[in-house]
C-alpha cells in the first residue's frame, strides 16, 4: 500500500512540476510581452523598463522559473514596487490588481469552493441515488422518469439553465435575492440563499449525467454471479444490494466524480459567469482580459493541483474500495 | 465495454438470426456485422426520430445562404427603427413578427432567426472538424500505446494524464489572444476563419484523450489474439499491423465514442464563446448569443430562450442518436 502510494504520489509531483514548466513557457516567454498588460496606457518606455526588471524579465527563462517556484516554497523579495517581501506561498505580485497575487486567492478560493462542495455534494447523491433505484425498479415508471431525467439533463446547457433559474426565482417569483457571496462564518443563511441557485444548476446537470452511469454500472453488476450467489445464500436485500452490488458498482462512478469535482474546484467560469460571483474561475478570466500574467498563472497552477490532487485521491479511494488494486 | 465488439457481433448475428423470420422460413442469411448494426437501427425508432432531426438540422446548416435569401434579412442587419428609445425590440416576445420570425436582439437589432442559422453552422462545422481531428490524433496515439506498450506506452499515458491536468476553458482563454496576437499583430483585422481555425486546433489539443484511452485498451484486449499473432508470423509491417489488422475490430466504439463527441465540442465550443473565446461578436454563435442575452434577462426574457432551446434539440438529438447506434452497435451493452 504504501509502495503504491509513494508511486501515484511521485507521478503526481511530476506531472505537476511539467504542468507548472508549460504554462511558465506559455504565459511568460511567448513572444507577446507580459509588461503591456501590466501599466496603464501612457506608459514610458523608463518605466516599462523598470517593471520589466523588477519581475525579473530580463533573467535567463531557468532562473525566472527558479525564481517563482522558490517564492511559492520559501517565500521571496519581490521589491518595493511590488509590495516588498512576499511569504511562502509567494504567486507574485499583480500590476493590475495592486495586491499581492496569494491575496486574491486567499480571496476567491473560497467563494469557488463554497459553490462546489455543496453542489457536488448534491450531485452524486442525487445523481447516485437516483442510478440506483432506477436500477433496482427496471422498467418501471420511476425507471422510465429518472432515464428521461438524466437524457434530458446531459444536453442541457448550464448558462441556459442558470438563466432560466435566474429568470423564475429571482426575476419573476422574487423568492431568492441576485446571487452573490458572503462568508459562511459571517452569515450562514445569506451565504446559502445566495448560492443556492448555482448550487441547484451544476447539481442538475451533473447528476444526470452520474444517474444515467450509476444505472448503467449498477444494471450489469446485478447481473453478476456473486449477486445471486448472495442472494441465494440467503442474504438480504438491502444488505446484497446496498453493500456488495453498490460497491462494485460505485468504482467508475468514483472516477468520474474525481475529475469532476477536481476540474470544478479549479474554477467554475461558466456558473461564475452566470450568475455573476467572482470565484476562481472569473478572475482566471479577468485575468487573462486583462493579461495580468502572475494571476493567471497562479489560477492555472491551483486548477491543476485540484486536478492532480483529485487523480490521487481517486486512486486511494479506489484502493479502498477495490483490494485487488493494491496488489498492482 | 468489459467485451470485445467482435464477441458482441457474433452474439447478435445468432440473435436476429433466429429472431427475424427464423431458419426454418427463409433459410439463414448471410449478413455483415454492419448491415446487422444497420438493420437493428432502421428498426429503433428513436434512431431514426433523432436522426431525421440531425439531417434537418445539417441541411439549415449547409444550405444557410440559401435560407438567407429566401427569407431576405442578412445576419450582420440592423433594425434599429424596430427597436424602442432603451434599444429594446417593439412588440411580443422580443419583436416575434413576419419578417423577423424570432425576434430582433435587444441594443443591436439584428435578426435572431438569421444568426441562430448562421451559428448552427458555425457550431456544425467546428464540431465534425475537431471530432475528427481528435479521432485521428486519438486512433493512432492510443493504437501505437496500446499495440506496442512498454516505454512508449508510458510515455503517451503520462501526456495523456498532464492534458487531463491543464484547465482547459483557462488555458483555451489565455492561448487565442496570444495566438491571434501573433499571426495578426497589434492592429490586424482578425478574420473569423481564423477564429474558428484557432478554436478547432484548441480542440485537437485537448481533446484527443479519451479517444486516445479508449483505443488503448481495445487494442490491449486484442493484442494477445491469434489473428494478431499469425499477421506478425507472416511478417506484417506495424502500419499494416494497426490500420489492416487491429483498426477493422474496433471500429464500432470508436464510431459511438465520434458520435458522442460531436454533441461534446458543439457544448465546449457554445461555452467558450460564452466566455468570449476565439469567435468575435461578428461570427454568429450560441454560447455568445446566450452571453449577450444574459444582460437582458429582465428586459427581455424572450432572447434566452431561442438560442438556449436550439442548442438543447440540437445536443439532444446528437446524444439520443450516439446511444441509439451504440446499442445497434453493441446489442450487449446495457448502457
Amino acid at each position: 500500500m504504501s509502495r503504491f502510494l509513494i508511486k501515484r504520489l511521485f507521478s503526481a509531483t511530476l506531472t505537476l512540476f511539467a504542468v507548472s514548466v508549460l504554462t511558465f513557457l506559455m504565459f511568460f516567454a511567448l513572444p507577446r510581452d507580459p509588461v503591456t498588460g501590466m501599466c496603464p496606457k501612457n506608459c514610458n518606455p523608463e518605466r516599462l523598463e523598470r517593471v520589466r526588471d523588477d519581475l525579473g524579465l530580463n533573467d535567463p527563462l531557468v532562473s525566472q522559473y527558479a525564481g517563482y517556484m522558490k517564492g511559492i516554497v520559501t517565500g521571496r523579495d519581490l521589491g518595493s514596487a511590488q509590495g516588498g517581501r512576499c511569504d511562502a506561498p509567494c504567486l507574485g505580485w499583480s500590476y493590475v490588481t495592486n495586491e499581492a497575487v496569494s491575496d486574491t486567492i486567499a480571496r476567491v478560493l473560497p467563494v469557488t469552493l463554497s459553490i462546489v462542495i455543496p453542489a457536488a455534494i448534491l450531485w452524486l447523491l442525487l445523481g447516485v441515488g437516483l442510478g440506483m433505484v432506477s436500477a433496482l425498479r427496471r422498467g418501471t415508471w420511476l425507471d422510465r422518469m429518472a432515464i428521461g431525467f438524466s437524457l434530458t439533463g446531459a444536453s442541457l446547457q448550464l448558462y441556459f439553465v442558470g438563466a432560466v433559474l435566474l429568470l423564475v426565482f429571482v426575476y419573476n417569483l422574487r423568492l431568492l435575492p441576485v446571487p452573490s457571496y458572503t462568508s459562511i462564518f459571517d452569515n450562514p443563511a445569506k451565504w446559502a440563499s445566495g448560492l443556492v441557485l448555482a448550487w441547484v444548476a451544476l447539481a442538475f446537470l451533473f447528476s444526470a449525467i452520474y444517474a444515467r452511469l450509476s444505472r448503467a454500472q449498477m444494471l450489469e453488476t446485478l447481473s453478476e454471479d456473486f449477486v445471486r450467489t448472495a442472494r441465494a445464500k440467503g442474504l438480504a436485500k438491502p444488505t446484497v444490494y446496498g453493500r456488495h452490488a453498490l460497491r462494485a458498482a460505485i468504482t467508475p462512478v468514483v472516477t468520474i466524480a474525481g475529475l469532476d469535482v477536481g476540474g470544478a474546484l479549479g474554477g467554475t467560469v461558466i456558473t461564475e459567469t452566470t450568475f455573476g460571483i467572482q470565484g476562481l474561475g472569473r478572475t482566471a478570466v479577468d485575468a487573462v482580459r486583462s493579461g495580468d500574467l502572475p494571476t493567471i498563472m497562479a489560477t492555472v497552477l491551483i486548477a491543476a493541483v485540484f486536478v492532480v490532487m483529485a487523480n490521487v485521491l481517486v486512486d486511494l479511494l479506489y484502493a479502498a474500495i477495490d483490494p485487488r488494486v493494491r496488489l498492482r | 465495454m468489459s467485451l470485445s465488439p467482435v464477441e458482441g457481433v457474433a452474439l447478435a448475428e445468432i440473435e436476429s438470426g433466429t429472431g427475424s423470420g427464423g431458419p426454418g422460413v427463409k433459410g439463414v442469411v448471410g449478413r455483415s456485422p454492419g448491415q446487422l448494426a444497420w438493420l437493428r437501427l432502421r428498426r429503433d425508432r428513436t434512431a431514426m426520430v433523432s436522426g431525421a432531426l440531425l439531417v434537418f438540422f445539417l441541411l439549415l446548416g449547409l444550405a444557410a445562404p440559401l435560407i438567407e435569401m429566401a427569407y431576405g434579412v442578412g445576419p450582420r442587419e440592423q433594425f434599429q427603427k424596430l427597436l424602442d428609445g432603451f434599444g429594446m425590440p417593439l412588440g411580443y416576445a422580443g419583436g416575434v413578427t413576419g419578417d423577423h420570425w424570432f425576434g430582433l436582439e435587444p441594443g443591436l437589432g439584428r435578426d435572431i432567426f438569421i444568426r441562430l442559422i448562421y451559428g448552427l453552422r458555425t457550431s456544425l462545422f467546428i464540431a465534425f472538424a475537431a471530432a475528427l481531428i481528435t479521432a485521428t490524433i486519438g486512433i493512432v496515439l492510443g493504437a501505437l500505446a496500446g499495440y506496442l506498450g512498454g516505454w512508449l506506452d508510458a510515455v503517451i499515458n503520462w501526456i495523456t494524464d498532464l492534458t487531463l491536468a491543464m484547465p482547459f476553458l483557462i488555458i483555451a482563454l489565455a492561448l487565442t489572444p496570444t495566438l491571434t496576437l501573433r499571426f495578426y499583430g497589434e492592429r490586424g483585422q482578425v478574420s473569423s476563419a481564423f477564429g474558428v481555425g484557432v478554436l478547432i486546433a484548441v480542440f485537437a489539443i485537448f481533446g484527443w484523450t479519451s479517444t486516445a484511452r479508449l483505443v488503448r485498451g481495445q487494442v490491449i484486449a486484442l493484442r494477445e489474439r491469434e489473428f494478431v499473432e499469425a499477421a506478425k508470423a507472416s511478417g506484417a509491417g506495424l502500419g499494416h499491423m494497426l490500420f489492416r489488422q487491429l483498426l477493422p475490430n474496433i471500429w464500432a466504439p470508436i464510431l459511438v465514442s465520434f458520435s458522442l463527441a460531436v454533441p461534446q465540442f458543439i457544448t465546449s465550443e457554445a461555452a467558450l464563446s460564452f466566455i468570449g473565446v476565439g469567435l468575435s461578436d461578428e461570427t454568429p454563435s450560441f454560447g455568445r448569443m446566450i452571453y449577450r442575452s444574459l444582460d437582458f434577462l429582465q428586459t427581455d426574457p424572450a432572447y434566452v430562450f431561442f438560442p438556449g432551446i436550439t442548442i438543447f434539440a440540437l445536443v439532444f438529438a446528437f446524444n439520443l442518436f450516439g446511444d441509439a447506434l451504440r446499442d445497434a452497435l453493441d446489442p450487449k451493452s446495457s448502457r
